[in-house]
């Protein structure tokens, strides 16, 4: 990826997301968020975040992989029960992480 | 000096929310290192995106050679929750001048979101423009430092640690603290499933197709309970 189409992703990220954060702070009372929005997009990180971590553990190189072999779905399920208990972000990391390490020294 | 005082009282709310800022700015910063970006580029998104689950998404993507597009598409996806807070907060910074407005939304963020809304809906007297500035620019001062941190730290770490399994990680506790309710369970089983089965479609479309059903099926459901609770 070139420096400038970086700069120019990181641009367009960058006012989408101001774009997102001013708009109704910017429009109050020209504009109502519609009740069929405002529903919707209570569901986006958890339909979002779901979508790019079950095939992270299933995908590991790009292929299914469901079986005792398959070590980032062992580690990351042990990361999933902290995340679950904790919903820490660090903690999350450490298991989940020292877990795969041990996992692969073994095997 | 009331106003002074409401300043404070939010970058004071905010304080223990840091313990959690810290780690994950650094978490940002260290990821962007580790695709390939340079320290300046990755304090460079910082400070233009400045939205850390966005920024990881794009990282992991970038490691996986998806198309530019892709990646556009899904940040965005990924921040469209901040409409959400905009709506929400819009009636409390409603009086103020638009170049007060817009450097006070460039700053938001899930942290001082739920700081001041906790505050307002208890609080009548508070000062909500001062409290909210207050919590927003210690949060987003944090993220900042914490993020230019990561980004130097990030260049020790060797690539055989297998970094990129935090990305996963990562998204795993974020979308945790998001099930708050069952169709939020619903829309992530949903999203997550079909992101599985759809794993081989070109251009990382899977995704997108996942997150759309997702989101589908957890406002399906909710209307579906609404409707057994009262019906018609």
């Amino acid at each position: 990826m070139s420096a400038a189409s970086l700069w120019l992703l990181f641009l367009a990220i960058g006012l989408g997301t101001f774009s997102m954060r001013f708009s109704f702070i910017y429009l109050f009372g020209r504009i109502t968020m519609p009740e069929w929005l405002r529903r919707a997009l209570k569901y986006v990180p958890a339909a979002v975040l779901a979508a790019l971590v079950f095939p992270a553990l299933t995908h590991p190189a790009g292929t299914l992989d469901i079986s005792l072999n398959n070590l980032r779905l062992l580690a990351g399920l042990g990361g999933a029960i902290v995340a679950w208990k904790t919903r820490n972000v660090l903690w999350t990391l450490i298991t989940g992480m020292t877990l795969l390490w041990i996992l692969q020294a073994l095997g | 000096m009331r106003l002074n005082q409401d300043f404070f009282a939010g970058a004071r709310t905010a304080l223990p929310i840091l313990l959690g800022v810290v780690p994950f700015a650094m978490i940002s910063g260290a990821a962007a290192v580790s695709v390939g970006l340079s320290a300046f580029e990755a304090v460079g998104m910082s400070f233009l995106v400045f939205a850390g689950a966005s920024q990881l998404v794009v990282f992991q993507l970038m490691s996986a050679g998806s198309p530019w597009i892709i990646m556009l598409l899904t940040a965005w996806v990924i921040n469209l929750r901040f409409m959400m807070y905009s709506a929400t907060l819009a009636p409390y910074l409603q009086r103020l001048p638009t170049w007060q407005k817009a450097p006070l939304a460039y700053m938001l963020s899930d942290q001082a979101f739920g700081v001041s809304m906790g505050r307002f809906v208890t609080d009548e007297t508070v000062s909500r423009r001062w409290f909210y500035f207050g919590a927003a620019l210690t949060v987003w001062t944090t993220w900042q430092v914490s993020a230019v941190t990561g980004a130097l730290l990030g260049k020790l770490i060797p690539d055989s640690w297998g970094f990129e399994f935090a990305f996963p990680l990562s998204f795993m506790a974020l979308m945790f603290g998001a099930l708050r309710d069952r169709p939020a369970v619903i829309a992530a089983l949903t999203g997550g499933l079909v992101a599985v089965l759809a794993k081989g479609l070109p251009y990382n479309l899977g995704l997108v197709l996942a997150s759309l059903l997702g989101i589908a099926a957890g406002t399906l459901a909710e209307t579906i309970e609404a409707r057994r609770r009262r019906p018609l």
